[in-house]
């Protein structure tokens, strides 16, 4: 694949997860390396083997996930590496400060170069990491989904610092897979599907529509065909419940849902607003502070996750490979993780591997699972296929109420219409449904009640025919 | 009480926690510094004792003491260069790893125990040099090794927390990746420490056999390597915090001998268990959480 | 016939890699007794006569198997659920202890009853000592490697002070030792004129109780879920907590298991310096076997007759005893580090990535509460 940047552009580097994108941008910084091919520099073709290589010839990178070192202050979190020293060796503290003061100063990052970096916000950390790499006199900078964590007033401070640095000449590659982003900060758009890049534009000669399609390779349906709710009793009930992150911040705030038998609620905002701790709150796995989790009349705010999958919630978790499937353990094994000690899978403590290995045939043909066979380790599964077996195991115990979280990420088109399929099916058969997603648009094709989250609030509630797309943009974005 | 006072002699009580606390200090701030770069180092007590062994055998061979610390401090480095192959390079689990050498020290020291030395006609090497402190009272000595530890606390916790190479270090241990990315190569700082740290343990090493009785005795080091780790995990992985846990638990080591001749019935296997159980409390948090690098233990694979 | 590349990756895991790692442990043990000026082949053709072919040998070296093969297990399930307990040995000493105070208290019993009542207390030692480490673990994230480190001394301590003049010593011995246990909570002996005991029976069969337990029950599944995955487990309902501490119980019961069957099978009272390092042997015991119930009896066997060979090799050829720990520790370096056996011998492509041996998710441990 080729791609050209230019000084003094922002050039967006668009595609899905897993498109590619950030492994193209790993190999440039050196972390990873390529397997044919070449990168120029400034018109001189360049070898890029290590972070070092890159740093010296003006790369530098901000990753998604943060490379700082929390116990460590601003100050020297931005010259390590690269230290500001006395001729013994010895961290000259005073001299960084005043250096990292005085850039941040120039680019208008505001940040307090004595201060620890675990004590600051996302925000103000993402700040750390452009000192960094402008402290290395970086002139190509590479955001890797610089905006995913950020607020909307985050990502307009970051927008102004990208306008700055580019008008002081720099090049800036900016990933993502944020359309709306692409159009307002890009000067040259590329595209990239499964490690290619599919065009090269701009945001003048394209739109939304257009770069959608080409991110995903065929149009894709955005409204998914479904009926006419007919929403029932309430099944799980959310009473002014709050809920502490790891840091022991308030990151749920008095927050108030009911999710209906056959009715699929949709909970919308950007990430990092709450919904990992709601969703651990509600699946036991996180002791809310206070209020109260009811699910089918039962009581389950300080259940275990044990009793609360009994009480009858089925969990898709956000995170697949850490908590949806065990990657060491067979499909079989898996699909009945969370019931091999029941019956028919166990008799007393010994595991009945007939009935499970028949369960495991049966709902691999229901699910559409591509696998060789119930024996076959999920770890050597396609994420989609990984993704389904997830779906099969949690519907399959035919729960009252089933918690999806980010039920599609990472995932082809064509597990997600599966998915999506399924999801609305088991809506019809009475299920109630909490979807968490940060993609918007899979909770306006999907919910048939929306509620924004802000900060951990619930800032606003719709039916689906009230959703406006924009209406609620503006509410995840804070802006009442 | 006053006169239970007397009879201990706290003068002498203090001179004698210093000194049984040398070996603890010194492999616990070689553990500090193998930690800090994120490689877990439980094979202090086999460093130590490779080296009282190493630095005795060099001592009789060439009748020179000097040569012998010097010979405890290098093949310190050596094993503890093993334990760095093995853990970085090869990926070894790091108390797999550990593990390997602690046993291997029991090997080689026992090996060659039988054969140069237990049935050698050379009765010890003699103890290296001891300061004379005349002016407290009974005159208490303190060896070169003691003065040396006392010495290396302050100027190895400077390294630490003040130098450029101990901002990477700790950089390391906690953030490997991030490290790699601000362009230092993980692989060499976490070499040069755990290196590092068998020097200090080799050190240790060289306290038991050059200094405390002047012969080597098999499996003389008889778990110190362990409360060493212990002190180090007590002293919240600083070279300042392991020195106190170090004096903490050498005076109860020196305590209960005091008691034991003062007539106090306090069974001194009681004292003995103190370091390990004031350690469990600590990493369980019951009292004051010690908390170790976030990456201690991980081993760091390049572009994984 | 040809082999699959998974297939042959599995061979050389199971096969391959462990003989070549023992062969390694001579071969570098060799080295050592060359440079102590004696003969290796005189050294060891003298282990394999003290192991096996002298008077009584064989027996013997059956005799240091059996607690090679409960401890060896011991460590093997802890590995399953991630977990490294290194405690085996003091866990090995508790045993001992209650299993010698059951069978000094119980007078007069039939043997059916007084040996497993004797054995059970060993265990239940044993599952204590180990349980606190899983609980301090599975409540306050303390790391199992420290703790279990920390109870080995504590353990000795506890050992020293109960025996050395203290409540348990026998006041009609001078030596540090307890008073002998009942006969009727002895062992019988299997073999006349030996001291091959019934322990050797109970051993073996250990070994397809705890394969039963890892791989067809529903607590083995938990186990070895945890040791997998804690997030996956945490989310469908498993506990976390529980299966650490039950897992680090069982493994602590087996070593407590080794302990008390040591008593009644052997010594048939305890004295001060019971153990002479077992527990530490069998993490490489258990290490050598990479955790398979099956391979710890080829694996304690191993280290049975070294240990038992080892004496004589020492007293015919003056090569020390302590050299069979060059051994076992060049054999646990080599099964612990497969890329180091393919870099000496040059092997491509073989083992497809690195061989998991402790299945430990990271050293940074998380709690649930």
């Amino acid at each position: 694949m080729d791609l050209t940047v230019d000084w003094g552009q922002v050039h967006a580097l668009l595609g899905e997860n897993g498109a590619g994108k950030s492994t193209l941008m790993n190999v440039v910084y050196g972390l990873v390396r390529a397997d044919e091919g070449e990168i120029v520099f400034d018109g001189n073709p360049v070898h890029i083997g290590s972070p070092q290589d890159a740093i010296k010839l003006g790369i530098g990178m901000v990753h998604q996930h943060f490379m700082l070192i929390p116990p460590l202050t601003v100050a020297e979190n931005v010259i390590l590496g690269n230290e500001i020293a006395t001729g013994a060796g010895v961290v000259d503290q005073a001299r960084a400060r005043a250096r990292v003061a005085e850039l941040s100063k120039k680019y208008g990052l505001e940040v307090d170069p004595a201060a620890r970096v675990e004590d600051l916000s996302v925000g103000i950390q993402q700040r750390v990491e452009i000192l960094k790499a402008l402290y290395r006199g970086a002139r190509l900078l590479i955001l890797d989904e610089p905006t995913a964590v950020l607020t909307p007033q985050e990502v307009r401070g970051l927008f102004d610092v990208v306008h700055a640095l580019v008008k002081d000449g720099a090049a800036i590659i900016f990933i993502t897979h944020k359309l709306a982003e692409v159009i307002e900060v890009a000067d040259q758009i590329t595209v990239m599907r499964r490690g290619k890049v599919v065009a090269t534009t701009t945001p003048k000669e394209s739109n939304q529509a257009e770069l959608a399609r080409l991110m995903v390779g065929r149009s894709v349906l955005l409204r998914v065909e479904k009926g006419e709710a007919k929403p029932g009793a309430v099944l799980l009930a959310l009473k002014e419940l709050s809920v502490q992150d790891d840091r022991h911040q308030l990151a749920v705030d008095n927050v108030s849902l009911e999710v209906r038998s056959g009715e699929i609620l949709g909970i919308a905002g950007v990430e990092g607003n709450g919904q990992n701790e709601l969703v651990e709150a509600i699946a036991g796995l996180r002791m809310p502070r206070s209020g109260t989790i009811r699910l089918g009349g039962r009581d389950i705010t300080h259940a275990s996750t044990h009793s609360t999958l009994e009480a009858g919630l089925g969990f898709i978790p956000a995170d697949r490979h850490r908590m949806g499937i065990v990657l060491e353990l067979p499909v079989a094994d898996n699909l009945v993780l969370s019931r091999f000690d029941r019956r028919p899978f166990a008799r007393w403590i010994v595991r009945a591997f007939d009935a499970v290995r028949d369960y495991a045939a049966k709902m691999i043909k229901t699910f559409d699972i591509r696998t060789q066979g119930p024996d076959q380790l999920a770890g050597s599964l396609s994420g989609g296929n990984q993704q389904k077996l997830v779906v099969a195991r949690e519907i399959g115990t035919q729960p009252k109420v089933l918690l999806a979280s980010q039920p599609t990420r990472g995932v082809d088109v064509g597990s997600i219409e599966f998915i999506h399929r399924r999801l609305i099916e088991e809506r019809d058969n009475g299920m109630g449904v909490l979807l968490v997603s940060s993609e918007l648009d899979e909770v306006l094709s999907l919910a048939d009640r929306v509620a924004v989250v802000y900060r951990g609030r619930v800032v606003a509630t719709f039916e689906q025919k009230e959703a406006d797309r924009d209406r609620i943009g503006l509410l995840m974005a804070g802006a009442a | 009480m006053t006169d239970f006072l007397s009879r201990l002699d706290v003068v002498g009580f203090i001179i004698a926690t210093l000194v049984a606390a040398t070996p603890l200090v010194l492999a616990g701030m070689g553990g500090v510094m193998s930690e800090r770069s994120g490689v877990v180092n439980i094979a202090l007590e086999g460093i130590m004792l490779t080296s009282a062994f190493a630095g005795y055998a060099a001592a009789v061979a060439t009748h020179n003491l000097w040569l012998g610390v010097l010979v405890s401090i290098v093949s310190g480095m050596l094993i503890a260069a093993l334990h760095a192959v093995l853990s970085i390079h090869f990926l070894v689990d790091q108390i797999v790893s550990g593990t390997v050498i602690n046993i291997l020290a029991i090997g080689i020291t026992g090996s060659f125990y039988r054969t140069y030395i237990q049935n050698s006609e050379l009765a010890g090497t003699g103890v290296l040099p001891a300061l004379q402190l005349n002016f407290l009272p009974n005159s208490p000595i303190i060896g070169v090794i003691t003065i040396a530890a006392l010495l290396l606390i302050p100027v190895v916790h400077y390294v630490l927390f003040n130098t450029v190479f101990g901002l990477r270090t700790r950089a390391c241990g906690e953030h490997p990746l991030a490290a790699e990315t601000a362009g230092i190569n993980v692989y060499l700082v976490r070499y040069s420490n755990v290196i590092l740290s068998g020097a200090l343990a080799g050190l240790g090493g060289a306290y038991f056999t050059l200094q405390q009785i002047g012969n080597f005795l098999p499996n003389m080091t008889g778990g110190r390597g362990f409360i060493a780790l212990a002190a180090m995990i007590f002293g919240r992985w600083t070279p300042a915090g392991a020195f106190l846990a170090s004096l903490l638990f050498a005076s109860a080591d020196a305590l209960s001998g005091r008691l034991q001749i003062a007539g106090v019935a306090l069974p001194y296997q009681i004292l003995g268990m103190l370091p390990y159980v004031l350690t469990i409390v600590v990493v369980a948090g019951v009292w004051g959480r010690a908390v170790a690098p976030a990456a201690d233990g991980k081993p760091y694979k390049k572009g994984g | 016939m040809k082999l699959d590349r998974a297939m042959r990756a599995r061979l050389f895991a199971a096969v391959v890699l462990p003989l070549v790692s023992v062969l390694c442990g001579f071969a570098v043990a060799s080295v050592a007794v060359l440079l102590t000026g004696s003969d290796p082949l005189a050294a060891f053709t003298a282990l394999f006569q003290g192991a096996f072919t002298n008077e009584r040998a064989f027996p013997e070296t059956l005799v240091a198997t059996v607690p090679y093969i409960f401890l060896g297990l011991a460590v093997a399930l802890g590995f399953k659920a991630g977990l490294f307990n290194i405690g085996a040995e003091g866990q090995f000493y508790l045993g001992a202890i209650f299993g010698v105070l059951a069978g000094t208290s119980l007078h007069g019993l039939p043997g059916i009853v007084e040996i497993p009542l004797a054995l059970a207390f060993g265990m239940l030692g044993g599952f204590i000592w180990a349980a606190v480490p899983g609980l301090l673990k599975a409540r306050f994230g303390a790391h199992e490697v420290i703790t279990t480190i920390m109870l080995n001394y504590v353990a000795f301590q506890l050992t020293d002070f109960l025996i050395n003049k203290g409540p348990m010593s026998d006041p009609h011995s001078t030596a540090p030792r307890t008073q002998f246990i009942d006969p009727g909570a002895q062992l019988p002996v299997l073999l006349a004129d030996t001291r091959l005991h019934l322990g050797l029976i109970l051993a073996i069969l250990a070994v397809p109780v705890v394969w039963f337990l890892i791989e067809r029950t529903t607590i083995g599944f938990r186990i070895r879920t945890v040791g997998f995955s804690q997030g996956a487990a945490r989310a469908a309902g498993i506990s976390v907590a529980w299966t650490l501490v039950i897992t680090m119980g069982i493994s602590g019961a087996l070593a407590g298991l080794a302990g008390a069957d040591e008593i009644l099978g052997v010594s048939h009272y305890m004295p001060a310096s019971f153990s002479v390092g077992y527990g530490f042997d069998s993490i490489a015991v258990a290490l050598l076997a990479r955790s398979n119930p099956w391979a710890i009896l080829p694996s304690a066997f191993l280290f049975g007759a070294m240990r038992n060979g080892a004496a004589f090799m020492q007293l015919e050829t003056q090569v020390s005893s302590d050299l069979i720990s060059i051994v076992q520790a060049i054999v646990i370096m080599f099964v612990a580090a497969p890329a180091l056996v393919r870099w000496i011998f040059r092997l491509r492509e073989v083992p497809v990535g690195g061989i998991a041996i402790t299945q430990r998710e990271t050293a940074g441990v998380t709690s649930e509460t």
